[in-house]
Order: C-alpha cells, then sequence, then structure tokens
C-alpha cells in the first residue's frame, strides 16, 4: 500500500499551525497529495479543478449579502439588540438556550436551513446575545465578547448538527442507510434515524449547561462592576 | 426547467457587479487585487461549464495565488453611522426582519410546498437542487421588498454586499476548496489507508477499546477531512461493520446512527470544516479565526463521550 499521500495530511496539519494563508495550505496539500498518489502534474490540476467546478453550490449562498448588508445600513442589528433589551428576563444563556432547542427541533423536521452565520447569526442571534449580556453584566470586556459572539455562532451549530440527523430524510443518514446495505445489513432510514435521539438530548443538556456556565462565568467577572 | 445553473449565473452576475466595484474603490490599496480575486469567481461561476477542467484548475491556482501571498485588501464603502442606524432602526422598528426571515421562510417553506403539493410534479426545478433554487428566489425576494419598502439609492445592496464580502475575504471559497481537496485525497486513496491502518491496530477482545476506536477514528478522521462523510464510509468498512456489527453482534442502526454523530463531533473541533467554524468567525468579525471553535470544544469533547457510551450500553444490550 502506497503511504505518501498521507504527507497531504501532515501538509495541512502543519500549514494550519504555522498559520500560512489557509486558502494556500489547502491549495498546495491537493497538489502534493494528487502526486505523491501517483498522478502527474497536468492531471491533479484537471482534477483540482473539476472538483471545485462540481462544488459551485457551495459558494452560492452568498448572494445573501446585499440583503444582510442592506438591512445592516437600515439598522438590523441595532433592532436586534433593542427587541432583546425588551423582554424583561432575557439573559443571554436563557435566549440562547432557547435558540438551540428551536434549532434542534426545526433540524429534526428537516428545516435545516432555516438558520445559519449569515442567515441569523449574524443578523439576528449574536446581536442578540451581545445586548443581553451587556445590559445584564454591564460593559464585556473585549475577551468577553469574543466569547459571547463565538458561542452564537457554536450555538447555532450544536443546533444543527444535533438534530438534523433526526430527520430520516437527510443526506447523511441516507449515506449511513447506503454504506451498511452495500455490506448486507440492510435498515430503513427511520430505524437510523431515531439512534440520533439520545445523542441530540445529550447536546442539549451539555451545550445549555455551558450556556449558563459562561453567563455565570461573566457575571462573576462583573460582580464588582456594580458593587 | 430551472436548474442550478441558473443560480450558478445569477451569483456570477453578483460576483461580477463586485468586481466592477471593486475596481473603481479607489479608496481600498488593494482594489486591483479584490476586483482579480471577485472577478475570477465570477468567471468560475459564468463560464465554469464551458472551461475544461484545466481551464478550471488554473484559475483556481491563480484565485489561491491572489489571496495566498496577500493580494486582498478590506474596502470600506460609505454607509451610515451607528447613531443613523439607531435612529433607523427605531423608525422601522420590527418589520426590519421581515426581509431576513423571507429568505430562509422562501427556502423552507417553498421546498416543504413543492415537495408535498402536486405542485412538485410539473418538474419546475431541477430535482434535488429545489432548495437552493428557492433560496436564490428568496434572496431575490427580499432584496424586491427592501427596494419598494426602504428605498435605497441603487447602488446600496451590492456596496453593503460587498463590505460584508470583503470582511470575509479569502476564507468566502475555503469550503469549496476543501470539498475539492477531499476530492483529491479520495482519488489518492487517503481513505484507504486510513482506514487499513485503524484495522491494524484494532485490539482483539475488548469490546470497548473497539467502540473508543471506531468513535475515535471518526472524530479524528473528521478532524482531517473537515467532514464527517468523508470519515464514515472509511470507518465503517475498517472497523464499524467487520467488527462491531459481524464480529461482536452489535446492533447496527446504532453503530451507524451514532458513530456519524461522534464524527460530527470532530466538525466541531476543525478548522477544516471552513463554512461552520472559520466562515462564521470571519463573519462576526471575531479576533481569533478559530473563536468559534474554542466555544465548542467544551461542547464536542463531553458529547464524544456520550457518543462511546451510547454505542457501548445501546448497541450491545
Amino acid at each position: 500500500m502506497n503511504y505518501w499521500p498521507l504527507l497531504g495530511i501532515a501538509l495541512v496539519v502543519v500549514g494550519f499551525a504555522l498559520r500560512f494563508n489557509p486558502l494556500l495550505v489547502v491549495a498546495v496539500a491537493a497538489v502534493v497529495t494528487g502526486l505523491l498518489g501517483g498522478l502527474h502534474l497536468v492531471p491533479v490540476i484537471e482534477a483540482l479543478g473539476k472538483a471545485f467546478n462540481d462544488n459551485r453550490y457551495i459558494s452560492v449562498t452568498w448572494i445573501i449579502l446585499p440583503v444582510i448588508g442592506l438591512l445592516e445600513r437600515y439598522g438590523l442589528q441595532e433592532r436586534a439588540r433593542t427587541l432583546i433589551g425588551g423582554v424583561t428576563g432575557a439573559t443571554m444563556a436563557r435566549m440562547l438556550a432557547l435558540y438551540l432547542v428551536f434549532r434542534q427541533l426545526t433540524a429534526a423536521i428537516g428545516l435545516k436551513d432555516i438558520g445559519g452565520p449569515a442567515q441569523t447569526v449574524r443578523p439576528l442571534v449574536a446581536p442578540m446575545a451581545e445586548a443581553a449580556a451587556s445590559q445584564r453584566h454591564g460593559t464585556l470586556t473585549e475577551d468577553e465578547r469574543e466569547q459571547v459572539l463565538g458561542m452564537a455562532a457554536a450555538t447555532d451549530n450544536v443546533g444543527l448538527f444535533f438534530g438534523e440527523d433526526i430527520f430520516f430524510a437527510i443526506a447523511s443518514i441516507l449515506l449511513i442507510q447506503g454504506i451498511l446495505a452495500s455490506d448486507g445489513v440492510v435498515l430503513t432510514p427511520l430505524q437510523l434515524s431515531v439512534w440520533a435521539i439520545p445523542t441530540a438530548i445529550c447536546a442539549t443538556i451539555i451545550h445549555g449547561a455551558r450556556l449558563f456556565l459562561l453567563e455565570r462565568r461573566i457575571g462573576r467577572q462583573h460582580a464588582g462592576d456594580r458593587a | 426547467m430551472i436548474t442550478l445553473e441558473w443560480l450558478y449565473l445569477l451569483t456570477g452576475l453578483v460576483f461580477a457587479i463586485w468586481t466592477v466595484l471593486s475596481a473603481r474603490d479607489a479608496s481600498n490599496g488593494k482594489r486591483w487585487g479584490n476586483a482579480a480575486f471577485w472577478g475570477l469567481l465570477s468567471a468560475s461561476f459564468l463560464f465554469g461549464l464551458y472551461l475544461s477542467d484545466l481551464a478550471n484548475g488554473i484559475l483556481v491556482l491563480v484565485l489561491v495565488a491572489i489571496a495566498g501571498f496577500g493580494g486582498l485588501g478590506r474596502s470600506d464603502p460609505p454607509t451610515t453611522a451607528p447613531q443613523e442606524r439607531a435612529a433607523l432602526a427605531a423608525r422601522f422598528g420590527n418589520r426590519l426582519f421581515i426581509p431576513a426571515l423571507a429568505i430562509p421562510l422562501t427556502a423552507v417553506v417553498g421546498t416543504l410546498l413543492y415537495n408535498y403539493s402536486p405542485v412538485g410534479q410539473w418538474g419546475l426545478f431541477e430535482p434535488r437542487r429545489e432548495t437552493l433554487i428557492l433560496f436564490g428566489v428568496g434572496v431575490l425576494l427580499a432584496l424586491a421588498l427592501c427596494h419598494v419598502w426602504l428605498r435605497p439609492p441603487i447602488s446600496a445592496p451590492m456596496q453593503e454586499g460587498r463590505r460584508l464580502m470583503d470582511s470575509i475575504g479569502w476564507a468566502a471559497v475555503l469550503p469549496q476548496m476543501l470539498a475539492a481537496l477531499g476530492a483529491l485525497f479520495a482519488a489518492a486513496g487517503v481513505g484507504k489507508v486510513i482506514g487499513s491502518l485503524a484495522g491494524d491496530i484494532m485490539p482483539q477482545g475488548s469490546v470497548f477499546l473497539a467502540v473508543l476506536l471506531y468513535c475515535g477514528g471518526m472524530a479524528m478522521f473528521t478532524i482531517i477531512m473537515g467532514n464527517a462523510f468523508a470519515a464514515f464510509p472509511v470507518m465503517a468498512t475498517a472497523i464499524g461493520i467487520p467488527v462491531l456489527i459481524h464480529q461482536y453482534g452489535g446492533d447496527a442502526a446504532v453503530i451507524g446512527a451514532v458513530g456519524m454523530l461522534a464524527g460530527f463531533c470532530g466538525t466541531l473541533l476543525t478548522p477544516m470544516a471552513a463554512n461552520f467554524n472559520i466562515v462564521p468567525a470571519a463573519l462576526l468579525e471575531l479576533k481569533s479565526q478559530n473563536g468559534v471553535i474554542r466555544m465548542q470544544a467544551g461542547t464536542a469533547i463531553p458529547l464524544f463521550a456520550c457518543n462511546v457510551a451510547i454505542i457501548y450500553f445501546l448497541a450491545f444490550r
């Protein structure tokens, strides 16, 4: 067996660790892996071009930016902050926990495109979380602000990942079914997708608890501010 | 029939406008770098179908060279000041959410209507691409709504969009680039090598260690590839099916479903899953590129342990 292509993986790890431009790291790793796999340079570049072209659908979602940018020009983020400020008892942890469960439940019934970093996190969830945290605890430090914003994006991911597989007609469930079937283990998508539920419950509990811990940690840091 | 290619033409057009606006932006010292980068991406969307694989490959290499050697700058097109935004927010109120929510709603409700009503029989959209196409429809609807209601200057949507696009910069094409890397890993047989290595270090006689190796392999390989989909076929055929299901007689449904979710824990930990981890960090303008991963690690690691326990206790009852 040819073990040389594994060097491509090492290149990615080293390149990311040394903080070279990730786009450059990935392209170099792709070319090197192809060459070590026994292909010549021209077929490697052709394979790269074909794969890039076949995956254009991934970058289509950027056409949402003119809408989000325009709405921000008219105060969308400010409005999101005001809205959360008007809810009595709204805290960052409660708001993000609610979003976590909302994202899990909607993804579980197949509505996985209802959220996302550009669709909901930047315009709505992140400013709301930040407003709720600073309203309760006072002005956030730079690092606290980074943590709250990062947590907003993290919550969107966790909610999506550990909700979507409960829906039986999703690509990953169909992939599992296909791989098992090719080895003679025949299951229906529904038999598989119910087994996403235990992990989904664990995710709600673990991530939910972490949201409240973050809230408490920020609260402790600022306890002196108000006294 | 409306195909994905229509959406590519729309996207190519949007990038073409950003190209022209970038080239004319004298306030950005690197304007030609930005114009070249978005221009090449525009060309990929508009003409990718007609270019040879080699031409597409060279396009990719030039794109990477521009970004990799610092050719991209951040633009700052004129916009409203914070006080103005606060006043506008008070004036327009919660209705500002309507266009933003119209996009996911069009995509989701449209997909449901299309798939569960007779409309789906008309063959309006390319099969299995209806959600993405309806997302594009949602964007156009939202833009039209904003235009009628807010009456912005004609250039405002594209200039504001360009501000966000430039703040994301090269990270915008990283997810697509990583998908291309995955294709080359597959062509070079990386998956087969990893699978055989995992099989070689497989300890005999311990169900727990086998479960741990299976889940650990899913998470590790996902961290490397940025995608659990690439890891699953490798780990399932190396350990999941032959050892856990056939040799130890575990429940195949639990092993398949929860094994994939162990991989998803890896997705939370890796910069290679750029669209989930790096792109949001750029979109939220975080100082650290790994600011999202940092907040996810505390969830991913205990959740991984839960997955190991779920398989060990529930697949081998």
